[in-house]
C-alpha cells in the first residue's frame, strides 16, 4: 500500500496542476484506487507514476477516472425504485415540468433506470434528467446509451423487482455484444461535467440522486455537497442517497424527514 | 481519537464464506458481553437489503451488532458486520468507510480488503480470522496482518465444512494458529487478552 506522504504528493499535483481536489476524499477508498492505478498500469514505483501525471497531460483523464469509482447498473436496490414509483412519482404527476438531477451518475445507467420509470408514468415528456460526473470520459458513455449485453439479464430482473411490469427488452436493440437504448429515453437526457468539491448549483431540481458518492468524501466534504444539494433542491423537493448514506449526521437533517426508514429518500420540509 | 487511541484497545477482524456462518452462531454467545475488542465480520452473502444478517446475529451475541453505515465510529465491545454490496474498510482508528468499488475474488465485501486495511491500521493490535469457505479471498489480507505483527488464526480445514479457505491461508504461510472450530472463541479470547510485546509507534 503507497505511504500518506507519497497519497499526498498526487493530491497535490492533480489539484495545483489540474484542478482537480481530491484533498476531502475517504482516504482509505483513495488509497486504494492510487495502488490498483499502480499495478494495473505497471508502474515499478509510485515515483514513475507521478512523473507521468506531472508530465503526461494527457494522461490526466484515465487517472481521474481510474481514481474514482465507477460501479453502477440498472435499477440497483430495485425496492428503492419501487419506492419511487409508489411514492415519489405520483407527486411528480402534478408538477407541470420536473427537473431531475443525478449527480456523480458515472457511466449512467441509473439515469436510463429513471427515464425509464417516467416513461412508464407518463411523466418523460415532460421531464428533463441533469446527468453531471466529473470523469468527462464515462459521461461519454451515457451519451451513447449503449450497456453490455452481458448485463441485461441482471437489470432485467432488477426492473421487474422495482415493479416493471413490461418485457425489459423492449428498451433496447441487442447489437453483437451490446445493448442499444430507445433514443426516446435519451432525449431528455442533458449530460455534462460537474465537480461536486469545486463547482456550484447550476439549476433547481424536484429529485437530486447522488447514490454512493458520498462514501468517498470525507465529513467535512460531505457537509459541503449536502449544502451544494439542498441548495439546488425545490421545498417538498426529493433527495436520494445511497442505500448506506445517510443525512441523519448532517446539519440539514431537521430540514429534511425521510420518506420511508428502509429507502434512503429524504424529503425537504423547509 | 485520542480516547480511543489511549484505550490502545484490539480489533478482531473474522472473514468466512460457504459454512463459516454456522461457526460465527456457535462463536458469539460464548464471548463475554465485554470482551475488550472491536469485532469486525465479513461474510460472503447475498445481496440482502434487510438486515437480515444483523438480526440474526444480534440473536445470538451479548453485545451490540451494526451492520455497518457510511463513517460509522468503531465503537469497543461492539461487533460490526460488513454490508452487501460494500467492500468494509477502515478510514482511521475510529471510523469505517464504505466502498463499492469492483468486486474482489467475486466478492463484495471482500474479506481480503477488510483484512488489509484493518492491518494497516490496527497493525499489531489486529487479530484476524479465517474460517470455513470454498473461496480463496481471505488468504493475501491474513498475510498482511501477519506482517503487521497482528495475530492469525485460521479454522482448521479437518472442521470445517468447506476446507479450501482455511487451507489457502495455511498453504500461505498467513497463520499463526490452526485452530478447531469448538476452540475459536477461547484462543481469540487469549489474543484480546495479550499484554502488547511490541509498543504501539
Amino acid at each position: 500500500m503507497i505511504k500518506d506522504e507519497e497519497l499526498d504528493l498526487l493530491i497535490n499535483e492533480l489539484s495545483d496542476k489540474y484542478g482537480y481536489d481530491f484533498t476531502n476524499y475517504a482516504r482509505a477508498s483513495l488509497k486504494r484506487r492510487v495502488n490498483r492505478l499502480l499495478i494495473m498500469d505497471r508502474f515499478p514505483s509510485f515515483a514513475e507514476l507521478l512523473y507521468k501525471v506531472r508530465f503526461e497531460p494527457d494522461y490526466l483523464n484515465h487517472v481521474v477516472q481510474e481514481l474514482t469509482v465507477n460501479v453502477t447498473e440498472m435499477f440497483r436496490d430495485p425496492a428503492l425504485f419501487k419506492a419511487i414509483r409508489e411514492e415519489v412519482l405520483p407527486v411528480m404527476a402534478t408538477h407541470p415540468f420536473i427537473r431531475i438531477w443525478h449527480a456523480g451518475c458515472s457511466t449512467g445507467e441509473e439515469v436510463y433506470s429513471m427515464a425509464i420509470l417516467l416513461e412508464e408514468a407518463n411523466l418523460l415528456h415532460r421531464s428533463l434528467l441533469y446527468a453531471t460526473d466529473l470523469n468527462p470520459k464515462v459521461i461519454e458513455n451515457l451519451k451513447k446509451g449503449i450497456f453490455p449485453l452481458s448485463q441485461m439479464k441482471t437489470y432485467s430482473e432488477n426492473y421487474i423487482l422495482s415493479g416493471g411490469k413490461k418485457d425489459f427488452s423492449s428498451y433496447y436493440t441487442a447489437k453483437y455484444d451490446w445493448a442499444i437504448f430507445d433514443e426516446k429515453l435519451k432525449s431528455k437526457m442533458i449530460v455534462a461535467t460537474h465537480n461536486l468539491v469545486s463547482d456550484r448549483s447550476f439549476n433547481e431540481f424536484q429529485i437530486i440522486f447522488c447514490r454512493n458518492v458520498l462514501i468517498y468524501f470525507d465529513k467535512t466534504l460531505q457537509d459541503k455537497v449536502l449544502n451544494l444539494f439542498n441548495d439546488s433542491l425545490e421545498k417538498l423537493g426529493y433527495l436520494v442517497l445511497g442505500s448506506k448514506e445517510n443525512l441523519r449526521f448532517s446539519s440539514l437533517a431537521k430540514k429534511y424527514v425521510a420518506l420511508n426508514t428502509k429507502e434512503k429518500i429524504w424529503r425537504k420540509m423547509h | 481519537m485520542a480516547e480511543n487511541a489511549l484505550k490502545n484497545f484490539k480489533v478482531v477482524v473474522i472473514g468466512g464464506s460457504a459454512g463459516s456462518l454456522e461457526v460465527i452462531l456457535a462463536m458469539l454467545p460464548q464471548l463475554p458481553p465485554r470482551p475488550g475488542a472491536v469485532f469486525i465480520i465479513v461474510l460472503h452473502r447475498k445481496n440482502d437489503k434487510d438486515s437480515i444478517l444483523e438480526n440474526l446475529l444480534s440473536q445470538y451475541a451479548r453485545l451490540p451488532v451494526k451492520e455497518v453505515e457510511d463513517k460509522d465510529p468503531l465503537q469497543l465491545n461492539h461487533i460490526y458486520i460488513a454490508p452487501p454490496d460494500y467492500h468494509l474498510l477502515i478510514e482511521t482508528e475510529d471510523s469505517f468507510s464504505l466502498d463499492s468499488s469492483e468486486k474482489i475474488h467475486f466478492s463484495r465485501p471482500s474479506i481480503d480488503v477488510t483484512f488489509e486495511s484493518v492491518a494497516e491500521t490496527f497493525r499489531h493490535r489486529a487479530i484476524g480470522v479465517l474460517l470455513s469457505g470454498a473461496n480463496a479471498d481471505g488468504s493475501q489480507g491474513l498475510l498482511k496482518i501477519k506482517r503487521a505483527g497482528g495475530t492469525t488464526i485460521v479454522q482448521h480445514p479437518d472442521t470445517a465444512d468447506m476446507a479450501f479457505m482455511p487451507q489457502q491461508a495455511i498453504k500461505l504461510g498467513a497463520a499463526d494458529q490452526v485452530v478447531a472450530a469448538k476452540a475459536l472463541t477461547t484462543v481469540v479470547m487469549t489474543a484480546i487478552g495479550e499484554r502488547n510485546l511490541f509498543r504501539s509507534e
